[in-house]
């Protein structure tokens, strides 16, 4: 089994102050591992984009331990989280969130020149990330002559650049149509196959469906998961799949 | 899908063999639901009973696994006529998942929202299984997607049905938890929730049991 790439213990998070205060996570346990795609389901208001952004070090818990990357994040200084958050997590969130004055290998080498990475050496690896998600060929591009899929799948390829290991997405097909939508999570597959770990929070069941693992929270809980799947040859054993009961 | 209908759609080509015809029918419904050679064999020598199909004398040796069939006239007018038939659209008569959950709603003990979302995992997993089918195929593999992407779409439904139900049942009050349902008068969760229950549960659940019976 793989190393864990996040670990949520007994993590809450609280809004506000008393008597106005929100639960927004009570008490969750979760660990997400390397190499693995888990979806966060349930409905709005549930907690399931606190959770990312807590999982991301983007806010922090109010009670609980985060550990990313084998980082404890309470006992990591603001500095340290920083550079994690620059190095090691990709965000994607409904919005593309490209530049329009750049190429789309210049949007992706962006990050990483930002974090000092030399100009030549980041586009070849940016080049190369293009390359392994198929999108070599819109390397000199401008954002806006790409569809909506195009731009979103540049979108992934930006957050992976690197070494960054985990991808954190929050609806990350937005409105997109299910083709494209399916194409975005086609390529979420595929970097999680190379070892990254995914988190995908959405609503959306069939878009949930492309996770290794499924958990359900409601009211800032983690209520179930799923099994982990058998494999679609358990689809041939009955014949016509499940007709009849849903 | 009818396999008779699937066998005269691949006659529509040309003649074919019964071996082809098998492998041709479990190639083009992405082998999501393989025939036993019994189905095919049987369907094809009823659809030459009704004259809708006939085979090569010459070659019957009585295996129809070495026969060729072609399409006949009668067989024309069936398959063009089905293919612009109203298919099954209207719901089933009994859904089994939504008595279940219209019982559940009744029934003194049970945690409701907790077989909601039983239900809600089962379907999921379910989806899981077509989704990891359609990820390992070819992208260009429009037949197998088709048959995938019907059954996620059916299945969407019922999942957005299980929410819908999930949402219904918090605002009617029913309990929200096996504890409060395990009827103790004393707790405010009890007395709202049994309100609820047999208000809600059982009055919609015997309704539209019977009406859809």
């Amino acid at each position: 089994m793989n190393q864990p790439a996040i670990e949520l213990q007994r993590v809450s998070k609280v809004y506000g102050s008393p008597p106005d205060q929100v639960r927004a996570l009570a008490e969750v346990d979760l660990t997400i591992r390397y190499g693995e795609l888990v979806a966060i389901m349930g409905p709005s208001g549930s907690g399931k984009s606190t959770l990312l952004t807590i999982a991301g070090s983007l806010e922090e818990p109010s009670e609980g331990r985060v550990v990313v990357g084998g980082i404890d994040l309470a006992k990591a200084s603001r500095n340290d989280r920083a550079k994690m958050r620059r190095r090691l997590i990709g965000y994607v969130f409904q919005d593309f969130n490209l530049l329009p004055g750049l190429t789309v290998a210049e949007n992706v080498a962006l990050p990483l020149e930002l974090d000092g990475t030399g100009a030549r050496t980041a586009r070849s690896i940016a080049l190369e990330a293009l390359d392994r998600l198929g999108l070599g060929e819109r390397a000199g591009r401008f954002p806006e002559q790409l569809s909506g899929g195009e731009r979103q799948r540049v979108a992934i390829a930006r957050a992976v650049v690197g070494d960054r290991r985990i991808l954190l997405t929050d609806e990350p097909t937005g409105a997109l149509d299910s083709v494209n939508g399916e194409g975005v999570m086609r390529m979420l597959r595929t970097a999680c196959r190379d070892g990254v770990a995914g988190v995908v929070v959405t609503h959306d069941s069939q878009l949930a469906a492309w996770a290794d693992r499924i958990v359900f929270i409601r009211d800032g809980r983690v209520v179930d998961q799923t099994a982990p799947p058998p494999g679609p040859d358990s689809l041939l054993t009955g014949g016509e799949p499940s007709r009849g009961q849903w | 899908m009818s396999v008779r209908h699937a066998l005269l759609s691949l006659l529509s080509e040309g003649p074919k063999y019964g071996l082809r015809l098998r492998e041709e029918f479990e190639q083009r419904t992405g082998e999501l639901w393989p025939l036993n050679v019994g189905q095919v064999y049987t369907s094809l020598q009823r659809l030459e009973r009704d004259g809708l199909i006939e085979s090569d004398a010459e070659e019957a040796d009585g295996r129809s696994s070495q026969k060729r069939y072609r399409l006949t006239g009668a067989g024309w007018d069936e398959l063009t006529g089905w293919l612009r038939a109203p298919s099954g659209v209207t719901p089933p008569p009994r859904d089994e998942l939504v008595i279940k959950v219209m019982v559940a709603s009744t029934v003194p003990g049970v945690d409701v929202h907790e077989v909601l979302q039983t239900h809600r995992r089962h379907v999921v997993e379910t989806m899981q299984r077509f989704t990891a089918l359609k990820s390992r195929a070819d992208e260009d593999d429009i037949g197998l997607t088709l048959v995938a992407d019907a059954e996620l779409f059916r299945l969407d439904a019922a999942y957005r049905w299980l929410e819908k139900a999930d949402a219904l049942f918090r605002r009617s009050g029913v309990p929200g938890n096996g504890v409060t349902a395990q009827g103790r008068p004393g707790s405010g969760g009890a007395a709202r929730g049994g309100g609820g229950r047999d208000v809600t549960g059982s009055g919609v659940g015997t309704e539209r049991a019977t009406a859809r019976d």
